[in-house]
């Protein structure tokens, strides 16, 4: 039996205790963002590095985090290889750590991810000491590729940003968990616990939630809510209750009587 | 295929008649679908979706939220040359109007540039008159190094240029482009454009396509509400919106709002838009368009601008000065292009934004 107990994620050569990530966009308040990180025990934390101001004297968005969580600079506003490198260089100079989650978007219509930049991107962060989280459209062969090009998980989206759709990318997903040697961090779209518990049921490895913590009436409760329901898939999980037959398995009616 | 095509599909068609056929069942249907076409953008906007707007408003808040997040962007503006060779009959500050007309020095641009950095805001809106010969390129290219020292994001509202111009500016620190048609009613539009270079309606028409071509990350477009029926030129603005997104998918799309107020040397505003016409026009934008960015300036009032947050509003200046100099070099008696009526300080601006629940970004953009 897996020790439940002991059950951390491990993302390049760090590990966490907690599988929920979350994010620091859209709260009616930074002052909401402590309390969140407090009450769902999330140890890890998405900030655009558009939103990150160094220079403010008050108001800069890293002072409301604490440093016992660790910080996922995004390079949001990226629409080419090029620009998601350039924006992850200018995090790491700023103070943000050794993390990165890629996020090369070229469509504003549906927010969807360009694979091919993201790759591209990740081939050349991996190489400069990144741990490169790419944040990605699910793809089975993309996935491969960015395990080749060094990243350190993928992060396949649910449903487009911010749509609270849930896993309307599921049977792709799931290809991807039985396939990826990466951990699968499931990112963008998952709108209630139940659909948290759901990821991680079917064996994501953490799942990323913004949104649907930000935008509630009560961050804090809302945290705490998803990460009892990703610990509660994630041993749903382990306890293999998942593992549905595809067929009942009879004593062998068909085939039995060759055995006499 | 550009949006001109769009115009000229629209040429033969009857608003008037449209809009007096629109059904209250008509208005619910469109308010209940979840992707809405054209014909729903003329439904909500039509006299009879007057009856509708506590529903679109809810409506209106929750998507807002949703692609948004509790948050408010906000800018402000900068004008650095108020010298104008064209005839609008509606403005201030157009050729035939006589004031004493100034330019900002690049010295000069800094000083403004630190004053409205020290509000802590971090994206700006540069604006110029249009006179190319006054603020030549190498001058607004100069002016961009200058602002880029102090802003994370630099927005132009200029005289409309060629894709080659833009592109020069973008090299040297722009990265969003704002462009108003004026009035897309092409017969008014002539009528208030006599003469000089903005007489080109189509020129006029395609500078956000231009823009787009050229690399801006962001454009920001909109009717002047007053010249043209503002049923119709909402419906053209929120079209025009609408085709950029699918034509340019990495483009963020915005619209703006201006009215008419009383401007010096105008004309007076022959449709002026109600507070109640301005809200169904964002608010049928917004369902139009849920990933759409929509602006508010310091032209509404305070207490309209505190209601207009939980409206479908993304972004609002603050503090802003429109007239040249404004802000470091002030001249009591300097002409404005239109007045300010919501005078607030940015930290005025952001406690309310903050009381209303939402949360002030003054940073969302990096240049790399």
């Amino acid at each position: 039996m897996p020790d439940t107990n002991n059950d951390p994620l491990r993302l390049g050569d760090v590990t966490f205790k907690s599988r929920l990530l979350t994010g620091t966009g859209k709260f009616a308040s930074k002052k909401l963002i402590a309390p969140m990180l407090e009450a769902s025990k999330s140890k890890m934390i998405t900030v655009a590095l558009r939103r990150v101001d160094p220079t403010a004297s008050k108001g800069n968005i890293l002072n409301y985090i604490p440093k016992s969580v660790t910080l996922l600079p995004n390079t949001s506003g990226a629409r080419t290889a090029d620009e998601a490198v350039r924006i992850a260089r200018i995090a790491r100079e700023t103070g943000c750590g050794k993390f990165i989650k890629i996020e090369v978007i070229t469509d504003m219509q549906y927010l969807l991810p360009d694979n091919y930049e993201t790759l591209k991107a990740t081939e050349t962060l991996a190489k400069e000491d990144f741990i490169v989280l790419p944040y990605m459209m699910p793809d089975i062969t993309v996935t491969k590729q960015l395990y080749d090009a060094g990243a350190a998980a993928v992060m396949p989206l649910g449903s487009p940003i911010g749509t609270n759709r849930g896993l309307e990318m599921k049977p792709i997903i799931k290809m991807i968990i039985e396939t990826s040697k990466l951990p699968v961090v499931v990112d963008a779209g998952i709108g209630r616990p139940s659909q948290a518990a759901e990821a991680m049921e079917m064996g994501a490895d953490a799942v990323l939630v913004n949104t649907a913590i930000a935008t509630s009436d009560d961050p804090a409760m809302a945290g705490k809510a998803f990460a009892m329901a990703v610990k509660a898939g994630r041993l749903g999980y382990l306890a293999n209750m998942a593992n549905k037959k595809k067929q009942a398995q009879a004593s062998s009616p068909l085939t039995g009587f060759l055995r006499g | 295929m550009t949006f001109l095509n769009e115009v000229r599909r629209l040429e033969s068609f009857s608003f008037e008649a449209y809009f007096n056929s629109v059904t209250a069942s008509d208005v619910q249907n469109s308010l209940n679908r979840d992707k809405l076409e054209p014909q729903d953008l003329l439904n909500l906007l039509s006299e009879q979706a007057e009856d509708f707007l506590e529903p679109m408003a809810q409506k209106a808040k929750q998507i807002t939220q949703q692609y948004f997040g509790r948050t408010i962007g906000l800018y402000a503006p900068l004008y650095i040359s108020d010298f104008c060779s064209n005839y609008c009959t509606y403005c201030g500050f157009n050729n035939v109007t006589e004031f004493r007309r100034s330019k900002l020095t690049l010295e000069q641009i800094e000083e403004e540039a630190k004053v409205i950095a020290a509000t802590g805001i971090r994206h700006v809106l540069v604006l110029t008159g249009d006179a190319p010969a006054k603020t030549p390129l190498p001058y607004l290219e100069a002016a961009m190094m200058i602002l880029k020292k102090h802003f994370s994001s630099i927005a132009l509202e200029m005289f409309p240029m060629d894709e080659d111009d833009y592109q020069a500016l973008i090299e040297a620190g722009a990265d969003s482009l704002t462009v108003y048609q004026e009035v897309y009613d092409q017969n008014i539009y002539k009528k208030v454009h006599p003469k000089g270079k903005k007489a080109d309606y189509e020129y006029r028409l395609l500078t956000p396509e231009r823009g787009a071509n050229a690399g801006f990350r962001a454009v920001n477009i909109g009717t002047l509400f007053g010249l043209g029926d503002p049923r119709i030129e909402a419906f053209m603005s929120g079209l025009h919106a609408k085709y950029l997104e699918q034509s340019y998918p990495n483009v963020e799309v915005s619209l703006s709002l201006p009215r008419m107020t009383k401007a010096e040397g105008g004309i007076a505003p022959r449709h002026i838009l109600s507070d109640i016409g301005f809200v169904q026009s964002m608010l049928a934008w917004r369902l139009f368009m849920p990933r759409l960015g929509i602006t508010v300036s310091t032209r509404e009032s305070a207490e309209f601008r505190d209601r207009l947050i939980h409206l479908g509003a993304t972004r609002y200046s603050a503090g802003s000065k429109t007239d040249v100099g404004g802000y470091a070099l002030r001249t009591s008696n300097a002409t404005v292009q239109f007045e300010v009526t919501d005078t607030r300080s940015v930290a005025e601006v952001t406690r309310m934004i903050r009381e209303n629940g939402y949360q002030p970004v003054f940073k969302d953009w990096e240049m790399f």
